[in-house]
């Protein structure tokens, strides 16, 4: 994908470079062996264009969030707000959506769709703005700021709420959830993978590419020294909370299409697991390391695990036990090598 | 004296301390029921939980680590120790044996993987917390304990006596065991030189390395500190709620770290009191508990308690910020 890393002056970046790539050695290593002892075990029945299809639907919600927390994971910082950004942004769509759509036909249906997604990215937009102002301005340690705005929007939700679901969108939203295209074929995709891999290719070409990206690593390594090379620190720290709670909610839009409604405490479960993912999937979780493609392995892996137990007929708790296992495991093999080689 | 007088002024406590005065204060004058003897006993009874976890969490902030493993780790302490008393035997200082041990062995994994592989500590305790509580649900089938041994169940009333409404008011469990896990938290941290030393690994861990600290040792300490209080709680919670299911205490690891750092104890190592986080978790029992005789819907009750965390932590932010640059320039 776009993990090409092209050579590039700066100590750091080269460091970032062989770190990633021994790390995606490793991955690649897990996930063949997976791979090998479950096709052993399991047979062809992991591997069928239904099998694969189902693993499709399930990684957009946890790969879109683990992007979102990602994003703040390289800078440094955490953002625990994720989940509750995008339960809140969730429901305020599907109030304008319960409220307008089914009133509404054809074009006017797709419009009061539209204004439901806005109204979702600008209150994701507003919830970063908060977690970017006071992580940067006032000097709060990311994972109190985020942690404060986690429970104040789960308050919000909650109270507007009274903890009920909303449900029922129009059939035109919820294909954004389950549907597919080329519907029919063998080679059925589904919509949300699409979603999913609209939002990872300009996210690395973001992170890669861009000198916002660059200083976003910049800040992972060394905040100090990057404010005393010129760079405004703080503006890069707001601008990526913003872009990570509007991560949020395009993981929001999907989950309540796919689950058809909207509810305060949907996939609080989520929350560890996307730092596992992105930790699996080698961001140093101090900062300044990590690539995208690394994520993508990494959720590619924990969903064979979780996909393979499921055939196997294993309870999705002990999927759970298994993914901390692995990240244990996985980050623990840098250490090991030396270890080794001594 | 004086000096004690000038620290207390500078310090975080007195901050927090006169927020939950005024906070008492406007609760008094709201509401009737507020400043009884009943409702305090209702408070320490509920938050005991909370406050013995948090006093375990604190000794871990000031190590400069931080473990949210601890409400798996509590979950998986109060099956063993229940399953084991209603099926084999059971007194209290069996279960209190049964769920401190496997707290401190909780604790103990926590620390080997933390020191001798290299791996940060959230990270490791975010795998821990899956793993511990993931196996804890495949082996139970989540399976509830819905009754509990009679002694168990009856729990403890000492000095009990009834006022003349006919209000029965004792010291329990739960108040016992709150009381203790703060003295023995205050006594380890400020009159032992494991404390000492506690707090200067977590203040400059390289500088206790290079003075021969046995960071490995210590390390163990403090996880294993952790592990034993989630187990006390856990045997605090099982008795209020007089069953056990293996599912409700997982997801409040961060209301637990919330109140810990509402108390001024820092993520970053070798800060943070007794008394601060005492005044942590008493000022979020006391926010939610007054809001709900106010008639406030409890549906709402999160949204000031983030509100409180967000004001207090950027408030601290922001009063550290001159000493913060002074330290810079230096």
């Amino acid at each position: 994908m776009s993990d090409i890393s092209t050579p590039r002056p700066g100590l750091g970046q080269r460091l970032a470079g062989y770190a990633s790539a021994s790390t995606l050695a490793t991955l690649l290593v897990v996930l063949a062996a997976l791979l090998g002892v479950f096709g052993l075990v399991i047979g062809d029945k992991l591997f069928t264009p239904e099998a694969l299809r189902s693993m499709a639907f399930q990684i957009p919600e946890l790969g879109i969030l683990s992007l979102a927390m990602m994003i703040a994971l390289l800078s440094g910082g955490l953002n625990l707000s994720i989940i509750a950004t995008a339960n809140l942004c969730a429901l305020v769509m599907a109030f304008i959506l319960t409220r307008y759509a089914p009133e509404a036909f054809g074009l006017a249906q797709i419009g009061v769709i539209a204004l439901a997604m806005l109204a979702g990215l600008c209150v994701a937009a507003v919830i970063g703005l908060v977690n970017g102002f006071v992580i940067a301005y006032l000097g709060v340690s990311p994972i109190l700021a985020t942690l404060g705005t986690m429970t104040l929007c789960k308050g919000l939700a909650i109270g507007a709420t009274r903890g009920n679901v909303i449900s029922g969108f129009p059939d035109a939203f919820t294909a954004l959830g389950n549907g597919v295209i080329f519907g029919g074929t063998v080679y059925a995709v589904p919509v949300s993978l699409l979603i999913f891999i609209a939002c990872v290719i300009p996210v690395a070409v973001m992170l890669n590419r861009s000198p916002f990206g660059a200083k976003i690593y910049m800040i992972g390594s060394n905040e100090m020294a990057t404010r005393y090379s010129g760079v405004d620190t703080r503006a890069v720290v707001l601008r990526l909370y913003v872009l990570s709670s509007l991560l949020a909610a395009v993981a929001a839009i999907v989950m309540m299409a796919h689950l058809n409604s909207a509810n305060a405490s949907y996939g609080e479960s989520y929350l560890l697991v996307t730092i596992l993912a992105a930790v699996l999937g080698g961001v140093d979780p101090f900062g300044g390391f990590g690539k995208v493609g690394g994520l993508v392995l990494a959720l590619v892996i924990l969903q064979v695990i979780s996909s393979a137990f499921n055939v196997l007929g294993f309870s999705q708790f002990l999927t759970l036990a298994i993914w901390g296992g692995t990240l244990i495991l996985v980050t623990a093999v840098p250490y090991l090598r030396t270890f080794l080689r001594r | 004296m004086r000096d004690w007088l000038i620290r207390l002024k500078r310090s975080h406590e007195l901050w927090l301390l006169c927020v939950i005065v005024l906070l008492c204060a406007g609760l008094t004058l709201a509401n009737d029921y507020f400043f009884t003897l009943r409702n305090l006993q209702d408070l320490l009874t509920s938050n005991a939980f909370t406050g013995i976890l948090a006093a375990g969490l604190l000794v871990v902030l000031i190590s400069g680590g931080i473990d949210i493993s601890f409400t798996a780790t509590a979950s998986v302490a109060q099956y063993a120790a229940m399953y084991v008393a209603v099926n084999y035997f059971g007194n209290w200082l069996s279960v209190f044996v049964i769920a401190c041990g496997v707290g401190i062995a909780c604790g103990a994994v926590n620390a080997v993987f933390i020191q001798k592989l290299r791996i940060p500590s959230i990270i490791v305790s975010i795998a821990t917390l899956n793993i511990f509580f993931g196996l804890l649900i495949f082996v139970t089938k989540g399976r509830y304990i819905p009754v509990l041994p009679d002694w168990f169940a009856r729990g403890v009333d000492w000095f009990e006596f009834t006022d003349k409404n006919d209000f029965s008011y004792s010291l329990n469990l739960q108040m016992l065991t709150l009381f203790m896990a703060f003295l023995v938290t205050w006594i380890f941290l400020n009159q032992s030189n494991f404390g000492r030393q506690i707090y200067a690994m977590g203040g400059n861990p390289d500088a206790a390395q290079r003075l021969g600290f046995h960071v490995f040792g210590l390390n163990m300490l403090v996880y294993c500190y952790m592990g034993f209080m989630a187990g006390v709680a856990s045997l605090v919670q099982a008795q209020l709620a007089q069953s056990v299911a293996p599912t409700v205490l997982v997801g409040k690891e961060l209301d637990v770290v919330a109140a810990v750092v509402l108390g001024g104890a820092s993520l970053t190592g070798g800060v943070g009191t007794v008394f601060g986080t005492m005044l942590g978790v008493a000022l979020l029992a006391i926010l939610q508990n007054g809001l709900i005789l106010l008639g406030v819907s409890s549906y709402w009750n999160q949204v000031f308690v983030g509100l409180v965390i967000l004001v207090a932590v950027s408030a601290t932010a922001w009063s550290q910020r001159p000493a913060r640059k002074r330290a810079a320039r230096a």
